[in-house]
């Protein structure tokens, strides 16, 4: 029971924290609050489910291909939809929307509502204290803390990581140094989806993958963002975890537990919001410029 | 009879001088005449349940933008005063026989309530903390609902709520009137100090705080009077529909309304209004094609976004009218000097 929740806990909080650092990079860099963020990750597990089953390709290609391939569909919707109107707010917000709701309508049209899986990468499964741990889930642990890892490297030590963040803390100036602010974004926008891309390649041996299987995920990657503070990827890391396990928890140890999974984690969020306002790593609230 | 006489000349001079100089107050007035008098043309009841829902969301889309248009606080968990009404409405007239005007006030304090509860630890956030956190809030009780069916019902609702009235006819009056003074009342409140107020906090809330103003107090009002609103809504919903299910708390609720509100024009609380009337019967027209009927609907929204990101209405009533340069009064198009300055206006 232990070691279940433990898993569980793991594999969801690395699924959160993938999403909620690549959702914060969008945020950060070009202001956008992507809805259409977890819609990307479900086009991913989609496309890994058409390589795998229609084609009848291994999973790993179905991975090679997803990820790129999301990518450009999230940089081509990017410049088509949302850059033109990025200085509206408003606009922005049910422009993302919209495109989520699109790209579920989509999915739906091309693969039917029905509920799907996708075989494992590597079928079996480990012994640990007689609890069956199965390698899908530990490659699926380990990759993304890979994935964290290649991150964070990528932002701390090179040129474009440099941009993203100098763009993040104050556009306007970073424009001036002679940074091309909206080529950052568009490029950041790209980082962002592959994250997004990644996640689902690598979650999607574990669900059920069906259009609509964005709106939980979105919940989620949400309440962690605001729960390690807007913009700060170790808060992200951190609450990621945390929610993980809270779900984890109540859906092992109280019954009913899987509906009221989503509402605890989310009470979890509050309460410590209430706390200290600007999450757990932010900074405390500057006046916007 | 001399009174009568002069309040009559009083309404066709206000006619004559306020209504007829604008096309846009001309089109507003049109359409209130055609909403109540459509069923002497039809009395299809597909259509008129069509029209019911969209005055119904009509009244909730205003409501957010009573609160998050006008105070921009945005909300993106409107769907919990909704759901918060519905629920209220249809608990008190299935388990108290509470009539359908008592429970649907009743049910809209009880959304008033709701808006407290979540604006006291929600005002010390702001922006994009603010959006993000008020999305959970309808999902918490979503949770709370299926865990406790004996109460709610569960998955498949309360159902067996009262008719509002019998007849179909009845109902559409109920709810366009409803609708038309609710949204005048909103209306006329974002129109006075407390709306200028309102809107000063979204422009700048540190400079209203500055001016002596308790900006906390004004944050939570537009939460309650929003609650209220939207809570009226819901309970209208749940009495017309007699079933109050957890639909009405669904992400996809309080997207919808965010959708409807910023599509025809924020901080107006005509802009939305019109934007249901326009996407409600739209999204309904595309059942046409089943199964494109949402790709389609999403399709719309980003299209027109493309080339109104102010709004669709903002942006028609600047195409058919212009703002004086001196003195800030709107006048139509084709008018040379301004209606009330005589200057020019170009």
């Amino acid at each position: 029971m232990i070691l279940d929740i433990i898993i569980t806990g793991l594999i969801h909080g690395s699924t959160y924290a993938l999403l909620a650092i690549g959702f914060s990079l969008i945020f950060g860099v070009a202001r956008i609050v992507n809805i259409a963020h977890t819609a990307f990750y479900m086009v991913a597990a989609f496309c890994i489910f058409f390589v795998t089953h229609n084609l009848g390709l291994h999973p790993v290609v179905g991975m090679l291909l997803g990820v790129p391939v999301v990518t450009v569909l999230g940089m081509v919707t990017y410049r088509i939809f949302i850059a033109p109107i990025r200085e509206h707010e408003g606009a922005v917000l049910i422009g993302t929307i919209a495109l989520a709701i699109a790209l579920q309508e989509v999915m739906l049209l091309i693969f039917t509502g029905d509920y799907r899986s996708v075989p494992a990468l590597v079928p079996g499964y480990l012994s640990i204290f007689g609890v069956k741990v199965q390698y899908q889930q530990l490659i699926t642990f380990l990759a993304a803390l890979i994935i964290l890892g290649l991150l964070r490297l990528l932002l701390l030590k090179t040129r474009l990581g440099l941009a993203i963040r100098s763009t993040a803390q104050d556009r306007e100036v970073a424009n001036l140094m002679g940074m091309n602010e909206s080529r950052v974004a568009l490029y950041t926008v790209g980082i962002s989806i592959a994250l997004a891309g990644f996640t689902g390649a690598v979650i999607v041996p574990l669900t059920i993958v069906e259009p609509f299987m964005w709106l939980h995920p979105l919940i989620m990657m949400m309440a962690v963002v605001v729960l390690g503070g807007l913009g700060s990827i170790k808060g992200s890391f951190f609450a990621a975890y945390i929610l993980g396990f809270a779900e984890a928890v109540v859906v092992f140890l109280i019954p009913m537990g899987a509906f009221l999974k989503g509402s605890v984690a989310l009470s979890i969020m509050i309460l410590v919001l209430l706390m200290r306002p600007e999450g757990l790593f932010g900074i405390a609230f500057e006046e916007e410029r | 009879m001399d009174l009568i006489r002069f309040y009559i000349r009083k309404l066709v001079a206000i006619f004559k001088g306020e209504v007829i100089v604008l096309p846009s107050r001309i089109v507003v007035a049109v359409f209130f005449l055609v909403l109540l008098g459509l069923p002497l043309i039809t009395q299809h009841p597909y259509v008129l349940r069509i029209l019911i829902l969209t005055s119904i969301f009509a009244i909730f889309a205003a409501s957010w933008d009573l609160l998050s248009g006008f105070t921009g606080q945005m909300n993106f968990g409107h769907a919990l005063f909704f759901g918060v009404g519905a629920y209220g409405a249809a608990m008190l007239n299935t388990n108290f026989n509470v009539p359908p005007w008592g429970s649907i006030p009743l049910g809209a304090l009880a959304a008033v309530l709701a808006g407290l509860i979540i604006g006291i630890p929600c005002l010390r956030l702001r922006g994009t903390y603010l959006a993000l956190t008020t999305l959970s809030f309808p999902i918490i009780l979503m949770g709370i609902v299926f865990a406790v069916p004996e109460i709610t019902g569960g998955e498949l609702g309360i159902s067996g709520l009262d008719r509002l009235v019998r007849s179909r006819v009845g109902q559409y009056y109920i709810a366009v009137v409803v609708m038309v003074v609710l949204v005048t009342i909103m209306w006329k409140i974002t129109d006075s100090n407390i709306g200028i107020i309102f809107h000063a906090i979204r422009e700048d809330e540190v400079a209203v705080r500055a001016s002596g103003i308790n900006t906390t107090l004004y944050k939570l009002l537009a939460f309650c009077l929003s609650g209220f609103f939207a809570g009226i809504a819901g309970g209208l919903y749940a009495h017309f529909m007699r079933i109050a299910g957890p639909s009405t708390l669904e992400v996809s609720m309080s997207f919808q309304v965010v959708i409807w509100s910023i599509f025809g024009g924020v901080v107006t609380i005509w802009g939305p209004v019109g934007a249901v009337f326009v996407l409600f019967p739209l999204l309904e027209f595309f059942r046409f094609w089943p199964e494109f009927r949402m790709l389609l609907f999403a399709l719309v929204i980003l299209l027109i976004l493309l080339y109104m990101p102010q709004g669709l209405f903002p942006w028609l009533r600047d195409k058919i009218e212009h703002e004086c340069p001196r003195c800030k009064i709107r006048n139509v198009v084709t008018r040379k000097t301004c209606r009330i300055c005589a200057a020019s206006m170009h």
